[in-house]
């Protein structure tokens, strides 16, 4: 019996681990770092926000999460005539949207909940130049998405190399290998990582703001719980001494 | 409280029922998980009720309200994660509660009927949770609807008509989410209520079963108290507010550190709104759920599939008469009624794993094996526990 | 032994008991607060601005502010003129029990002295008054100096929305919040602009 628990018990965590199939580099972003949320606020706000919208996310919400004054948000953040309550989406509409690029550019506010922050970090890393694409680019991690790399000057241009597999039933597949610099760009390789790094905590953040706030709770409920728990435990220890 | 007494017995049933309803003293751990699935009951009818407050039946405007909930109502996100953490800490407390009573016999004879009861609350409790699913309207919401309801259409004949009546349109749309809305939130919680009153009543009529498996009404003193027995409150209700803590240390954790559980508990693929012209990459129905969903794909015929399915869970009801040993508890049981319960615990959970799975071809074999063994079950115990050979029985409870 | 044994059991069923209680307290807060206005409502319950060009000297607009009818009137100078005359047959002529900025804590009522920005709702109920500006005799008043009346339970305002005495309203009509952005323009529902501290 003791044995059946265990498996039980241990059945979940086997199951993470053999589920997780795509292996990404990982993301490791620190949402209590305000300020790497300011700045990836920042070049969200820069790079992203005229395609993309944030529809759930206010921009009160985010000063205050943030520790942005209204000003600073109003002055340096707002690029449409949005009030400083309003949800941050698009001017563009879908019709001219889907006109340039072929499809309406997603809301972004769930998408780290829906993609995960390693797959959001490996994507915006991952664009490529590639002729053979309309827009010019292609990534590695969604293939022939449309979106262009609209960050080429900060990363600089990068081609891909794909090594060629056969499998045992003769199927041939093009798996990637690396990246080769042919434009510098603006940043080194590091300072473009932590950049990216920087918005995808940012994008984390929008897709979930109670998650601050539940976090700074946690360890206070845990405490309360293990102070009741105890105290339940030798209080009905109390009574069973009755119980012979 | 004399006048109280005259009109309603208050004293009569608080002595009844907890102070002098004697329980056997040598219940173990699990026996903790009875009063936490009662402990879940409240804790969805409060926030489902709270959560009724804000939200909107409306295909246009679910999806949206569930994030207004969770960032404009305040504390909102909180009794949303109460919600969804505890509709899959309701199944994760009455499977445990349920292999209780495969583990100790609670489901044999004079205790029958408690178990249909119990399945019947387990049904209704699946029920309840399909619908409730649908409710945020994310991408994966409306897969598993579609999905899910699509089965009635295997139906000979009338499938097709029936699968509309459910859906109340050609496709999964605004009129399902009402319909469904009204069943998960009025419906079905009623009848669950009812449900609960009738397995606890049940419960208190006869008596409840022990680790020991045997009856403590045989040994009784002079004043007709059972000898191993002692009184509900304040023993056992001291005993479950420990048992209570004890949940809440993970319970709370969860909902306050890790509410969707690595895409366990709130699937990644419902961060998307629903979509009918896009299916999400990989449909799979909730963890609670993948275990008889990975019996529905192992058929390749959709009706097979579904009958299985079914058959799997109705099975389960007719436990107290397949198992004819007078022998309750796996303490006395010999090996092979262990190796066969095991066997079947195990191949329930790896039909869970199975069932989240995309499905290689060696999953596929695994499926039907696993299906094979959770079914052989149920022949195994009308055949062996016929003649069953047993370790002695004691007269009283041990500890 | 026995009583060593029931006092530790006590004290440990007032321990347990306390911080129970004290948890529930706590589980409870979530539940209260989400009644509480949310973003969405903070957010369309914010300041609106008036354009005030277009309004003629004796007329009243009416703006949105928070679901509730604002009424902002361009008074003439005769109106002001019965403001100080009338005040015997108020109950609370000075505004010392009744709800308005401190800017608006005087006869007229209001920032600028001719222009009366005023939340349209009785103080009694809850009813929308009626407009009658005229200083002529009415059936409800035969000594009427202009102001707002209430059909609901008749209850009478002068032009400043100040409650007469016998009204079954307690209070002068609410004045809310409000600053000016420039001569022709109002904001209601803040009372000094961004960036002022």
């Amino acid at each position: 019996m003791r044995k059946l628990i265990l498996i039980l018990l241990l059945l979940p965590v086997a199951q993470v681990f053999a589920s997780s199939g795509l292996h990404l580099e990982p993301a490791q972003t620190n949402i209590r770092s305000k300020e790497s949320l300011r700045n990836g606020a920042k070049y969200y706000m820069n790079y992203c926000s005229a395609c993309h919208s944030l529809k759930y996310q206010r921009y009160s919400r985010m000063a205050k999460d943030l520790e942005l004054s209204e000003d600073e948000v109003m002055e340096n953040l707002i690029y449409t005539d949005a009030k400083f309550t309003d949800h941050m989406t698009v001017t563009m509409t879908d019709e001219s949207s889907k006109k340039w690029f072929g499809k309406a550019p997603p809301d972004l506010t769930l998408i780290a909940k829906a993609k995960g922050n390693d797959w959001l970090y490996a994507y915006l890393k991952g664009f490529y130049k590639d002729p053979s694409r309309p827009s010019g680019w292609n990534n590695t991690i969604f293939k022939d998405a449309s979106m262009p790399h609209v960050m080429w000057q900060l990363q600089g241009i990068q081609e891909a190399h794909f090594e060629e597999h056969e499998d045992e039933n003769g199927f041939i597949t093009h798996p990637f290998k690396e990246f080769s610099k042919v434009t510098e760009g603006s940043m080194s390789d590091e300072e473009f990582d932590n950049t990216v790094r920087d918005i995808v905590n940012f994008l984390d953040y929008t897709a979930e703001p109670a998650k601050l706030i539940r976090l700074a709770y946690a360890p206070w409920v845990m405490l309360f719980l293990v102070i009741f728990t105890f105290l339940a435990y030798m209080l009905k220890k109390n009574y069973f001494k009755d119980v012979h | 409280m004399a006048w109280m007494d005259a009109r309603l017995p208050v004293t009569k049933m608080w002595k009844d029922h907890m102070a002098e309803y004697y329980a056997p003293k040598n219940f173990n751990f699990w026996y903790f998980f009875g009063s936490l699935a009662m402990l879940v009951l409240v804790n969805q009818l409060l926030t489902g009720i709270w959560l009724t407050m804000h939200y909107k039946p409306d295909a246009e405007q679910a999806f949206g309200v569930i994030e207004y909930i969770k960032r404009d109502v305040p504390w909102g996100w909180l009794i949303r994660y109460l919600h969804t953490t505890g509709a899959s800490a309701f199944f994760i407390v009455v499977y445990l509660h349920m292999f209780r009573g495969l583990m100790y016999g609670s489901y044999k004879k004079p205790r029958e009927l408690i178990w249909v009861f119990g399945m019947i609350i387990y049904v209704a409790l699946m029920a309840e949770a399909f619908m409730g699913y649908v409710l945020p309207w994310g991408n994966m919401s409306y897969w598993g609807a579609k999905v899910i309801t699509q089965l009635f259409g295997v139906i000979p004949y009338v499938g097709d008509t029936l699968l509309e009546w459910i859906r109340g349109d050609y496709l999964i749309s605004d009129a399902t989410l009402n319909r469904f809305f009204a069943l998960h939130v009025v419906a079905v919680p009623i009848v669950l209520l009812v449900l609960v009153f009738l397995h606890i009543a049940a419960l208190h009529t006869v008596g409840s079963n022990n680790p020991d498996g045997i009856e403590i009404k045989k040994y009784k003193d002079e004043n007709g108290v059972p000898l191993d027995g002692i009184p509900f409150h304040p023993y056992y209700s001291v005993k479950d507010i420990f048992g209570v803590g004890m949940f809440m240390l993970i319970f709370l954790f969860i909902v306050f550190v890790k509410p969707d559980l690595g895409g366990l508990f709130l699937e990644h693929d419902n961060f998307t709104p629903a979509n009918p012209m896009v299916t999400p990459e990989h449909i799979k129905p909730v963890w609670y759920f993948t275990p008889f969903y990975a019996m529905l794909k192992a058929v390749p015929d959709p009706l097979g599939g579904m009958i299985i399915m079914f058959s799997a869970i109705i099975m389960l009801f007719f436990l107290p008469w397949l198992d004819r040993s007078e022998v309750k508890s796996i303490r006395y049981r010999l090996l092979p009624f262990k190796i066969a319960l095991s066997a079947f615990v195990l191949s329930f959970l790896i039909l869970g794993w199975l069932g989240m799975q995309s499905g290689s071809t060696i999953q596929g074999y695994m499926t039907i094996a696993c299906t094979f063994i959770y079914f052989s079950y149920f022949v195994f115990i009308y055949f062996y526990s016929k003649n069953e050979k047993h370790k002695p029985i004691p007269e009283r409870v041990t500890h | 032994m026995t009583d060593k044994v029931n006092e530790s059991r006590r004290n440990l069923l007032i321990s347990t008991s306390i911080v129970g209680v004290v948890g529930a307290a706590f589980a409870a807060v979530p539940f209260i607060k989400s009644w509480m206005p949310s973003e969405r409502a903070k957010s369309a319950g914010g300041p609106v601005g008036a354009d005030i060009s277009k309004l003629d000297m004796g007329q009243k607009l009416d703006v949105s502010w928070r679901g509730q009818p604002i009424f902002i009137v361009k008074r003439e100078e005769k109106q002001l003129a019965t403001l100080p005359g009338i005040k015997d047959r108020l109950k609370d002529p000075d505004s010392e029990n009744s709800i308005q900025p401190e800017f608006a804590k005087n006869l007229h009522r209001s920032q600028k002295e001719e222009l009366l920005v005023m939340v349209g709702i009785c103080t009694h109920l809850g009813c929308s008054p009626k407009f009658y500006p005229e200083i002529v005799p009415q059936v409800f008043d035969s000594q009427w100096r202009g102001g707002f009346y209430c059909p609901c339970h008749n209850s009478k305002f002068d032009i400043s929305g100040r409650v007469y005495s016998g009204s079954p309203a307690g209070t002068n009509l609410v004045i809310p919040p409000y600053v000016f952005v420039d001569e022709n323009n109002l904001i209601i529902g803040i009372d000094k602009l961004e960036g002022e501290a």
